[in-house]
C-alpha cells in the first residue's frame, strides 16, 4: 500500500499587522484558500498550530472555535503547542493520523494574533517559550537570549558583522516578489548595520518581525485523492521533532544548537537523502544569529565557521543552497506558531513550480526547519516532488 | 537598714557580645549641592557634604541581607544556630510582613527562630540590639541576628531631604567568650515626644522643625550617655570611641562635646557627611566603621537616638577576636568608597519619585 | 497573584540554594529531580558560593511586564564556578564596563512585584562585579 502523503491544498493569508481581523477571520481565510487549492475534500481532522492565543487572546480550545467558524463539523479538532514552532509541531502531527490510518484526510492550520494584545504584558507572553522560572523571572524575553547568543558568537569566533545581515538582506530581496510578505522592500547592507539596538548586539534588522497570520494545508494518505486533484506531486518524505535542554544556560555549549543537528540527521536519513540534494533549505530565521547557528549545526559550516560560509554562498533562488526563499521570517514576517505552516506553504509552492520570481529552478527536494526558542524544540520536514 | 541600690543598668545574667557585625551602604551618592541647586538654596549652607541612594533593585531588605551575610562570615556560625533575626527600621518593603522573615530566609536561618519587625525610628536597630543581648543573656539562645537597616525618604524641597539615606548594619549576638567585642550593659532613656512622626498612609514623615534640637535629640543623647557612664562609674576619657546617632554633622559634634568626648573619639564613627543619615542603619553603621579599625581593650560608647522619643546607649569593649574577624568582610570605608555620583534627576527617579507607567 | 510559585523557588533564589548529586558530586542549579549529568536522582541541597564570571551579556531595551521601572538591563549568561550557568541581571555596574571573562559575585535583590504595587515582593540573584577587584 503506497503511504505517501500528500499536500493537496495551500492557503495562506497575507502576514501583517490585521487590527480589525482575529484569530478566526484569519483562519477561514487561509483554511477556504487550501479547500479551493484541494478542489474541495473532506476533512476528517484539523491540527492547529498557535502559541498565542491562550495567554495573549484569552483563548484555549482552538479546536473547536476555529473548525466551527470555518464549517467544519464533527471532526477531529486541536491544537498542538511547541512554542514558536507550533505550526510544524501541528503538520507533524497530522502526518502521524495520515500515517495511522486512522486519519484519512487533515488539514493543518497555522494561526497566529500578535497584535490582540500589547505592551509589556506581551513581551511577557513571547517569554513563555523560555524558561519562566529562571530566564522569565529574570526580565529574559526571545530577543535577549537572541542577544546573549549573538554577543557571545562575536566574542568567541570574531566574525566579520557584515556576515550576520547576510540572511536578513537576502529575505528582504525575496520579499519584494512575494504578495503575501509583511516587509516588500529591498534593504541595502548601510541599512543592515546602522540600524537599532533591540538587545546589544541584536539590531531591528536581526529579527523577524512579530506579525499576524494564518496559513493552511491539506494533506492526504489517499493516493487516488492525490491523483484526481492531478498536478505536482508533494509528499511529506521525512519529518521529526528533537528537544535540547529549555533554558539556554542549561546547554552543555550555548550555541551548539544540538537538537538541530540530531533532527536534520534524521530527516535526512528517513528520506534517505542528504544535504546536498536540499535545492532548497527554508531556516528558521526568527533572529539572524539563530538561522548562523542551525547552518553550522546542520552541517552546513564547522563551528564558528558559519559566517564565513554565508558569505561565500550564493543563498539566492538561483544560487547553490537557496535560503528564504519567499523572505523568511524577516521579511514576509514572523507570525509566531503559524511561520512553520507558511514554511511548508512555501516550500508547496516552490516544489509546485508557482514560485514566481522567487522559484528555484527544478525544485525538488526542500528542507524546512522550524526552531521553538533557540532551539529548545526543532522540527524538521523534508517535502518532495514525486511526480 | 541599708538600702540596696538597684542599678538602671541593664546587664545580662551571662556575658555577651558582638561576634560578627557587617554593613551595607548602596553605591550611589547624592551630592547635598545638587540638591540645594533644585531647590534654589545656598550650595554653601548644606548639613552634609553627600548622601548614600539605594539602587533601583535595593530596599531595606536587601541591603539587611548583605549586612547579615558579612555579619555571619565574621561570626564564623552557621547561621542555621541563629535563633532570632530582628531588623529595625521605617522603611520595612511591607507594612505587614516581617523584612526579618525573608532576611532570615536569604541568610539560611533556621525555622526555629524568634523574628519581628520593629520601628523606633532611628533606633529601631538599637533596640534589636538590645533585644538580641537579653535573649543570648538570659541564656535562652546563643546567637540572635540583629539589625538596623532604612531607605530613608526625604520630602522634597524639605531640610531632611539633605541627609534622608540608605544604608544598615547587622550585629550576630553571642557569648561574650567568641565575641569581638563584649557588650557590658546598656541603658535606654524613652518618653512620648513627638519630634518626628509619620502617619499611616503618608509618604513622607513630619518634623517639628527646631524641636527636634534640645527636647528631642539632646536630651535623650545625653540623658542615656551620662546616665550610662554615671552607672558604670565611666567618664569620656575611659572610652576609646565613640559613636553617636547622627542626622547630621552638627549635632553628634555638639553633643560629643557637650558630654565631654574629642572630635578625635567620634571621627571614626561619624559618617553621615560622606554617606548622610540611615535612619536606623545610623549610630550602627558608625559602629562597624569602629570595630573596623579598633584595637584590643578598645572601649565604645554607642549611643542612638530615635524620634518619638528614645536613646539606647551600648558600653562595649573589644577583645582579642577583633582583629582576625574585621578582613572576613568588606569594611565599612570600601563600600564608602564605592562610590557613584547621580545627580538630582536620576536620583528622583531611583527613589520612584518618577515612575515610567 | 503567582505566590505559591514565588514561595516554592524562594530558597533558590534568594542564596543560590541548588543540589549536588549523591551520585556523580555534578553541582546542581537550578534543583532538579534528575542529574543532568549521571540521571541518577539528585535531591541533596548544596549552596553554591555566588562567584562565577559573565559567559555572555547583553542589553534589554524593551522588558516584559513588571521588568519596566528597570529599564535598560544588562541581562547575563553567568558561569558559576562550580560549574552550573545561571541567567541572571547583572547590577551595580555601568553596561559599558560589562565584559565576557568578567568576574562576578552574587547579591541578593529586588526583582520585581508581583503583578502590582499591592503584590508581594520578588527578591532573588542579581550580579555585580566583585566588589575590591
Amino acid at each position: 500500500m503506497d503511504s505517501a502523503i500528500y499536500v493537496i491544498g495551500i492557503g495562506q493569508t497575507p502576514v501583517g499587522e490585521f487590527w480589525d481581523q482575529s484569530l478566526e477571520n484569519l483562519s477561514a481565510q487561509a483554511i477556504r484558500q487550501a479547500l479551493a487549492d484541494a478542489d474541495g475534500v473532506s476533512i476528517d481532522a484539523m491540527y492547529v498550530g498557535n502559541l498565542l492565543a491562550s495567554a495573549a487572546s484569552g483563548q484555549a480550545n482552538l479546536g473547536p472555535k476555529i473548525a466551527d467558524n470555518a464549517g467544519l463539523h464533527g471532526i477531529e479538532a486541536l491544537t498542538v503547542e511547541a512554542g514558536e514552532a507550533s505550526g510544524a509541531a501541528a503538520l507533524r502531527m497530522a502526518f502521524f493520523a495520515l500515517r495511522s490510518g486512522f486519519v484519512r484526510t487533515a488539514l493543518v492550520v497555522g494561526v497566529e494574533k500578535y497584535t490582540d494584545m500589547v505592551g509589556s504584558e506581551m513581551e511577557a507572553i513571547l517569554a513563555q517559550s523560555g524558561d519562566y522560572d529562571f530566564e522569565g523571572m529574570q526580565g529574559q524575553m526571545p530577543s535577549g537570549q537572541a542577544g546573549l547568543l549573538m554577543r557571545r558568537y562575536l566574542d568567541q569566533y570574531q566574525p566579520k558583522r557584515a556576515a550576520l545581515g547576510v540572511l536578513s538582506i537576502l529575505a528582504h530581496a525575496n520579499g519584494v516578489h512575494n504578495p503575501n510578505a509583511m516587509y516588500r522592500r529591498a534593504i541595502s547592507n548601510e541599512t543592515y548595520t546602522s540600524a537599532a539596538m533591540v538587545s546589544d548586539p541584536l539590531n531591528i534588522f536581526d529579527s523577524g518581525p512579530y506579525a499576524d497570520g494564518a496559513a493552511a494545508l491539506i494533506l492526504t494518505a489517499d493516493a487516488e485523492l492525490a491523483e484526481k486533484r492531478g498536478g505536482a506531486k508533494i509528499v511529506v518524505a521525512a519529518g521529526n521533532t528533537a528537544a535540547d535542554a529549555l533554558a539556554l544556560h542549561d546547554r552543555p555549549d550555548a550555541l551548539v544548537f544540538s537538537a538541530v543537528t540530531l533532527s536534520v540527521h534524521k530527516a535526512l536519513l528517513e528520506a534517505n537523502l542528504e544535504m546536498a540534494q536540499m535545492d532548497l533549505f527554508e531556516v528558521w530565521d526568527a533572529f539572524s544569529i539563530y538561522a548562523l547557528l542551525s547552518i553550522e549545526a546542520c552541517g552546513l559550516a564547522a563551528h564558528g565557521e558559519g559566517w564565513r560560509w554565508l558569505m561565500e554562498h550564493d543563498l539566492s533562488p538561483g544560487g547553490s543552497l537557496p535560503m528564504v526563499t519567499m523572505g523568511g521570517n524577516k521579511a514576509r514576517g514572523f507570525p509566531l506558531g503559524a511561520a512553520g505552516v507558511y514554511q511548508a506553504v512555501e516550500a508547496t509552492l516552490q516544489l509546485r513550480g508557482q514560485a514566481g520570481k522567487n522559484q528555484v529552478a527544478g525544485a525538488k527536494h526542500a528542507l524546512i526547519q522550524a526552531l521553538g526558542g533557540p532551539a529548545s524544540t526543532v522540527v524538521t520536514h523534508i517535502l518532495s516532488k514525486i511526480a | 537598714m541599708t538600702e540596696k541600690q538597684t542599678s538602671l543598668l541593664m546587664r545580662p545574667s551571662r556575658a555577651v557580645g558582638i561576634v560578627g557585625y557587617g554593613a551595607y551602604i548602596p553605591r550611589y551618592r547624592l551630592p547635598a549641592a545638587a540638591i540645594a541647586r533644585v531647590w534654589g538654596r545656598s550650595e554653601k549652607a548644606v548639613p552634609i557634604k553627600e548622601k548614600a541612594v539605594p539602587g533601583l533593585d535595593e530596599d531595606t531588605v536587601t541591603m539587611g541581607i548583605e549586612a547579615a551575610r558579612n555579619a555571619l562570615k565574621r561570626a564564623g556560625i552557621d547561621a542555621a544556630l541563629l535563633r532570632a533575626v530582628w531588623t529595625g527600621s521605617e522603611s520595612h518593603p511591607y507594612a505587614v510582613k516581617p523584612s526579618s522573615t525573608i532576611i532570615a530566609e536569604a541568610v539560611g536561618a533556621p525555622e526555629h527562630i524568634q523574628a519581628a519587625d520593629l520601628e523606633f525610628a532611628c533606633k529601631a536597630g538599637t533596640e534589636a540590639m538590645v533585644m538580641a543581648v537579653a535573649l543570648v543573656g538570659s541564656s535562652m539562645a546563643d546567637y540572635a541576628l540583629a539589625l538596623g537597616v532604612d531607605t530613608a525618604q526625604g520630602k522634597p524641597g524639605d531640610a531632611l531631604e539633605y541627609t534622608a539615606a540608605a544604608g544598615g548594619a547587622a550585629f550576630v549576638i553571642g557569648p561574650a567568650d567568641q565575641a569581638a567585642a563584649e557588650i557590658l550593659a546598656t541603658y535606654s532613656f524613652v518618653t512620648d515626644t513627638p519630634d518626628f512622626w509619620r502617619r499611616a498612609y503618608q509618604h513622607y514623615p513630619e518634623h517639628g522643625q527646631r524641636f527636634t534640637g534640645e527636647p528631642a535629640y539632646f536630651r535623650h543623647v545625653t540623658t542615656a550617655a551620662s546616665t550610662l557612664m554615671r552607672e558604670s562609674g565611666t567618664k569620656p576619657e575611659d572610652y576609646a570611641y565613640a559613636v553617636f546617632h547622627q542626622p547630621n554633622a552638627k549635632f553628634p559634634r555638639r553633643a560629643a562635646r557637650q558630654l565631654g568626648f574629642t572630635d578625635e573619639q567620634i571621627k571614626t564613627g561619624l559618617l553621615s557627611p560622606v554617606i548622610g543619615n540611615t535612619y536606623a542603619g545610623a549610630s550602627p553603621v558608625g559602629l562597624t566603621a569602629v570595630l573596623d579599625e579598633a584595637l584590643e581593650g578598645d572601649r565604645i560608647l554607642m549611643v542612638s537616638y530615635g524620634s518619638g522619643a528614645g536613646s539606647d546607649a551600648i558600653d562595649l569593649r573589644v577583645t582579642a577576636r577583633n582583629a582576625e574577624r574585621t578582613a572576613l568582610a568588606p569594611k565599612t570605608a570600601e563600600y564608602i568608597a564605592r562610590r557613584v555620583e547621580i545627580d538630582y534627576a536620576t536620583y528622583a527617579r531611583y527613589r520612584g519619585k518618577l515612575l515610567r507607567e | 497573584m503567582e505566590i505559591p510559585r514565588h514561595w516554592r523557588l524562594q530558597k533558590q533564589r534568594y542564596g543560590l540554594l541548588g543540589e549536588v548529586c549523591p551520585h556523580c558530586n555534578a553541582k546542581i542549579f537550578p534543583a532538579r529531580d534528575v542529574c543532568p549529568e549521571c540521571g541518577g536522582e539528585a535531591k541533596e541541597p548544596f549552596r553554591f558560593s555566588g562567584r562565577g564570571e559573565v559567559y555572555s551579556y547583553t542589553v534589554m531595551n524593551s522588558a516584559p511586564a513588571g521588568f519596566e521601572q528597570a529599564l535598560p538591563y544588562t541581562i547575563a549568561l553567568v558561569k558559576l564556578e562550580e560549574g552550573p550557568t545561571v541567567t541572571a541581571q547583572l547590577t551595580d555596574v555601568e553596561q559599558e564596563k560589562v565584559s565576557i571573562g568578567m568576574p562576578v559575585e552574587m547579591v541578593t535583590r529586588r526583582i520585581k512585584e508581583d503583578g502590582s504595587p499591592r503584590g508581594m515582593l520578588v527578591y532573588g540573584y542579581k550580579f555585580r562585579p566583585v566588589m575590591g577587584a
